[in-house]
Order: C-alpha cells, then structure tokens, then sequence
C-alpha cells in the first residue's frame, strides 16, 4: 500500500518534472513569525540562485506539531522532502532508521563536499549517530545562554555572574538591594537540566546518553548536583532571588523586557527577537553559569533549536534537489544571513569568520555568546544525548518542577518520580524498535 | 392503527447505507484501529513494533498522575455541568419573565454560543492573563495573587470559569423553549395554590423541565470530557507543565505530542468505554424515568 503510494507520487512528481522542466521539493518547518518570514527569504534566495529546483516552504505549526504531521505523512506515504524536527523529537527520528536518508549520505552520493571538520565543533555530533555520521543538518541552532540587563546590574555594582556560587553570595543580594528580582528562565528542562549536565560535565543518561542505542538507557537525573541546584532555586525563590512564571516560555521573558528581572536565560535564538524591541535598557549576554562546587572546568553546552532531516521514499532527482538546497543553505552567505537575522549560531567555521570579518561582534557582542559556548572544551558529556519519547519526558520535568516551585512536592521526591517515570517511557520506547 | 412500511426489504437498507457507510468509515474502522494499536507499542514511523498484550492499560493502571488527571477530570466535569446547568436555569427564569425588550435579552445571552471553544480559551487567557489581566487584577484586588499556568488550582479556576460561561448560552436556549413550552393552564393553576413563586418553581415548573434538564445533563457531561479541549489546551499554551488537564487533553499529549501510538491508544479506549457507559446509562435509566410530551 505505502508503496504503490511512494511510487505514483514518484510517478506524479516525474509528470510534474516533465512539465515545468524543474524538480520541486517541499520543506516542513516550525518557524512561526518573523522565523518564518526569514524561512521564506532561505527558499527564495535558493530558488532565484538555480533554474533547476524549486523548494516550497509550509509552516506546520509548534515543533511537536511539525513531527507528529511529518510522521503521519511519511505512514500515508505522502511525507515532505525536508523536514524540520527539533531537539527532544531527535531520538525518534534518528531510530527510525529508514525513515530519512541520513544526511551525509545524500550530500555525498549528490557529490556534494562534506567535512565534519568544517562544522563548529558544538553542532557536530547532536544529530549524528554513535559513529558520528550526520544524519540532520543543523538548521536553526541555538543553545541557552544568560542574558542581563546591563544598567541593573550597573545599579547594582555586579558584574554577569561566573559560577553560581557567585550568583547567590554576590550578584542576586546586590541586585535585590537594587530593587530587582535577579533571575528567570523560560525552560527549565532545557536549561536547567539538559545543559545544566552538559556545562557542568556531567553524564545524563548510560548506554554513553542514549548514543549506543535505545536497549537498557536510563536516564541519570536523580543525582545530587542536580538537586542541589534545584533546591538553591527554591532557596532562591524563597528569597526573591529567583521568580518562576510558569512553564510558558514568554511568562518567564516578558518580566525581564519590562525590566524587572535581571537576568534572564533564554536561548542564543532570542537575540534577534529582543533587539528589535524598544526594551528601554541595554542588554547584553554571557555563558550559562556553572557550580564550581561540581566541575573547575566547565564544558561547552548542546545545540538546541531543531535540524533538517531528508524523508527517504523520494525520486533521486527530488533528493539531488535536496542535496543542492542544503549545500545552499550551510554557505557562509546564508548562514551568515541566517545568523544575523535570527540569533541562531551559524554552524559552519567559515560562516563564523565571516560574521566576524564583518564585523558583527563588534556591532552586538551578545550576538557571539551562543557561539562562544558551544565551541568551548568538549568532552563524552557534552556530545549531545538520545532518547526517546524525550517530549513526555519533559513534560514529566515541566509538571514535577512546576509542582517544586509551587510548593506542591518536595525535590528529592520530585526526582524520584522523574526518574521513575522517565525510565518507563525509556524502556517502552525500546520496545516500539523491535 | 395501520403500520406504515416498507414494500420491499431492500428500500430501507438502501436508504439508511450512506448513514452506515459514513459511521463504519469513521467511527469502527478508526475505534478498531484504536483497540488494536493499544496492544501494541509501536516505532512512530511505523518500523518496529512489539505486542504487549494489556501492558499499555496495566501501565495506565499503576500510574499516579493518570489517577491524578481522572480525578481532576472527574471534578472538573462536575464542577463545570453543575454550574453550567444552575447558571443558565436561573437566566432562562428571569428571561422568562422579562416581557419589554425580551428579545434583546435573550440575543445577548445566547451569542456566546458562538464563540469557538479555543477562541473562549483565549478571550480567558487575556483575562487572566498574569500581568494585566482584568480578572486576575480583579483576584488580586481581593488578596487572591491569582497566576495562570503557575498554579495549579488557578489555572483549574479559570479552565472551569470559561467552559462554563462558554456551555451557559447553549443550555439557556434549551431551558428558555422548555419553559416556553409549560402549558399556560398548568402555571395559572400553579398561581391559584401557590403564592410564593420560589415553592411554584420547585413544585410545578422544576419538574415540568426535568425532561429538557436529563438531555442537557448529558449533554454538558460530554461536552465537560470531550469538546472542553479547545479551552484546555488554548489555557495551558500547549504545554502542559504542572497545570490540570482533562484526560482527553491527555490522549492528545501522548499521542499528538509524544508518539506514544500504544499508550494514547489504550486511553481512548478506556474513554470509549465510558462513553459507552454513558450511554446506556442514558438509555435505560433516563429515558425510562422521564417522560418527554
């Protein structure tokens, strides 16, 4: 069934070929307003740069809804020929081995040069698989960091804290003299706990984070780094150091916009966003602080945001039009484009020099963060983590942190749970891969 | 009395096979689907799969927060077909009785059936919206630091004030022509005995309506399980975090959000089953009960 589907829209598609002369593709994507905007401007720079394909963007919806309407094409046969899919729905993707044409793959049977190497070392292996093939192309990638306002913490006589140590001695006290709550954060799961194990080098799942296949991973949440830094966060919140919006991303923002947080963290992403605003105050960014008490050697953090996978089943011209759109997209031109447009981190070296070269950094010093932070060291920890039915896996973090914060639960109790259930979904999802 | 019918036996089931074709194609074929996937856990693209046998519904069993979230469930139906139903009894009464501008009225009272469950989720969301919006400042003024999507019993409060004020319209409408259709007769009799219009209400006119008052029970129980969620998902912003959510909500999170195929599976038969108890419970007790000329 599938397949006389896959064969008549490969036969539909070679009509369409002979007719316009042109191979058309579809791309999927999650980027909501002036993302999207920007989205359109990539395939419209693409298709005025050639006369041999045409790539037409469709905005699916959230990042969930992107996946779930992606998958519920590819079952139907009728699956786009690049689509966007985000960090925590990575493991499902990659695990379906059959279900995209990994990347490398398709760049090199298309001849188009690939190298690794040429890659900022951040992005290389979180969509590659255990030997490190890369299986999505980085798209639209970003990784937290700390934003501050910078005439508060003037006020306030501080500068952006280093360690969190720092954080709850120095910075948060001043600031709260100053009149200012000093911390909020839109994502709790993302920066608080997946990076949180990545800067502080620290494992977050066996099986080397999931790398080495769904069989027998557990997560490794329920350890007392983690809980320690969630009970000073209700520390701090006791203390008006720290406020919790929420687990809505623009609650947590909207505060530090109108200049009553301090420091935010957000992703590298939201520089585009918050420079465009009248914010009323300068603002400028810095690496996630890290708990010397755990690591004196902080690590670089994973990418976030989400990559572009290439659905298999497709006409080797349709996938040679792929092949051509990514080999656009990840030229220095676009990336630097890209970059400078939405804050998301240009993932190529050359893209970087490039920015660079023109200056970019000196204009807005934030702007080079996210960069910096994922090309700091690396290590085993830091590679990226895989596992599925990750999304339920936040949502069970997002309830049980938000049951901390309220009060509801207690922490040690909270990481209980989360493990617990986290290991369920995990060794259920190992089932589905038989 | 002469019984129309059919002179051929293939007339009536011609007629009635679009109506059959239209359920089997969109309801069987899909509820057997549902009941097979729920023995199964399956690769969301549809390579791998293991049989589990009751492993989905055993795992649902032994889960504290689908307990949680049917219990919530369970509240919130309450909560919001009682209020739904008092509310709109009460309007129905008191538009009964308003002779000049009758019209107008009862316009103004019904037009919120037309809003759209999300777009009553969202008109709640500016409401209560933490940083200026009109009912939150309202709770505040009262010492009630009200925060939406932070705390839980907040958010539940706004879930069941907006479903509510979204069902009001559709059971005024109903209750309005039940009253209107009260025979004139019976409610001058009703003026003879009773002086007191609060014991006529209870005595005569409450059980005249009780007919208009099962349906619309039944009807405002499903619509609290099942069409609520346009306002529980606009009212949690798609992520549901530590807010309540109703166990539709929840079919929806681990299917259409996670791609656990198996486990979503299983609970929308569990809720199949409910409806179907609903149902029969509709059937044989109500209608036998009530009596509807």
């Amino acid at each position: 069934m599938k397949n006389i589907a896959i064969s008549t829209a490969a036969g539909l598609s070679m009509l369409a070929n002979a007719a316009f002369a042109e191979t058309e593709i579809t791309w999927w994507h999650a980027m909501g307003g002036a993302l999207g905007d920007t989205v359109n401007e990539v395939a419209e720079g693409f298709n005025a740069s050639q006369d041999e394909y045409v790539i037409t963007p469709v905005f699916k919806g959230t990042y969930e809804e992107t996946l779930t309407a992606g998958i519920a094409a590819f079952r139907a046969g009728e699956q786009p020929n690049v689509m966007q899919v985000f960090d925590a729905g990575a493991a499902t993707v990659i695990a379906a081995q059959g279900a995209t044409v990994p990347v490398q793959d398709l760049l090199e049977t298309n001849g188009v040069d690939f190298d690794i190497e040429d890659y900022i070392s951040g992005v290389r292996y979180f969509y590659a698989d255990a030997d490190g093939k890369l299986i999505g192309m980085p798209f639209n990638s970003s990784s937290p960091i700390m934003y501050y306002n910078v005439q508060a913490l003037e006020a306030a006589g501080v500068t952006p804290p280093v360690t969190w140590e720092e954080f709850e001695t120095v910075t948060a006290p001043a600031l709260k003299e100053a009149g200012y709550t000093a911390m909020s954060q839109s994502h709790l799961p993302w920066i608080f706990v997946e990076n949180f194990m990545s800067r502080n080098d620290l494992p977050f799942a066996t099986n080397a984070n999931g790398y080495d296949g769904a069989d027998g991973t557990e997560i490794l949440i329920n350890v007392d780094p983690l809980k320690d830094h969630f009970t000073a966060l209700t520390k701090w919140q006791d203390a008006g150091y720290f406020e919790w919006f929420g687990t809505g991303w623009g609650d947590n923002q909207t505060p530090f916009e109108e200049g009553d947080v301090a420091i935010w963290f957000g992703s590298s992403g939201s520089f585009g966003g918050l420079s465009q605003k009248d914010l009323g105050f300068d603002f400028s960014a810095t690496y996630l602080p890290y708990w010397e008490a755990v690591t004196t050697e902080p690590k670089q953090t994973f990418i976030g945001g989400a990559a572009l996978f290439a659905m298999s089943g497709k006409s080797d011209a349709e996938n040679a039009a792929t092949a051509a759109f990514f080999e656009y997209l990840t030229s220095p031109e676009v990336q630097y484009m890209w970059h400078r447009e939405t804050g998301y981190v240009p993932i190529t070296t050359a893209a970087y020099e490039m920015a660079t070269a023109d200056g970019h950094y000196e204009r807005f010093p934030a702007a080079e963060t996210g960069i910096l932070q994922l090309s700091l060291d690396a290590s085993e920890n830091t590679r990226g983590y895989r596992m599925g039915f990750y999304v339920q896996i936040r949502d069970v973090m997002n309830r049980e942190f938000g049951r901390v914060l309220t009060g509801e639960t207690s922490v040690d109790d909270a990481f209980n749970t989360i493990e617990v259930e986290a290991n369920e979904l995990l060794a259920r999802f190992a089932q589905t891969q038989n | 009395m002469k019984r129309a019918g059919f002179a051929t036996r293939w007339l009536p089931i011609l007629l009635l096979l679009p109506q059959l074709a239209i359920i089997a194609l969109f309801f069987y074929w899909p509820a057997a689907h549902a009941v097979q996937s729920s023995f199964y856990l399956e690769d969301p693209f549809g390579f791998g799969s293991s049989f589990v046998g009751f492993d989905n519904y055993t795992h649902l069993a032994g889960n504290s927060e689908y307990g949680r979230i049917a219990q919530f469930t369970l509240l919130f139906t309450v909560l919001v077909t009682f209020f739904s139903l008092a509310l709109a009894l009460l309007l129905a009464v008191k538009a009964d009785n308003v002779i000049r501008g009758a019209k107008m009225y009862r316009t103004l009272l019904m037009w919120v059936y037309a809003v759209a469950p999300p777009v009553a989720g969202f008109i709640g969301l500016l409401m209560f919206n933490q940083n200026w919006g009109p009912l939150a400042e309202l709770a505040k003024s009262f010492g009630w630091d009200f925060k939406l999507g932070v705390n839980f019993g907040d958010t539940a409060t706004a879930m069941v004030l907006v479903s509510v004020w979204k069902q009001v319209p559709v059971n005024f409408i109903f209750f309005l022509s039940g009253l209107q259709s009260i025979p004139k007769s019976v409610r001058e009799a009703a003026l003879i005995d009773a002086r007191s219009s609060f014991r006529r209400f209870w005595d005569v006119t409450f059980p005249l309506l009780a007919p208009t008052g099962f349906f619309l029970l039944i009807i405002n129980i499903t619509y609290a399980l099942f069409d609520t969620f346009g306002v529980v998902d606009v009212l949690v912003k798609g992520e549901p975090g530590n807010n309540p959510m109703t166990l539709v909500y929840k079919v929806y999170v681990d299917g259409f959000r996670g791609n656990d195929i198996g486990g979503s599976s299983a609970q929308s038969v569990i809720l199949m089953v409910l409806v179907l108890a609903l149902t029969i419970f509709q059937f044989r007790l109500v209608e036998r009960r009530i009596h509807y000329t």
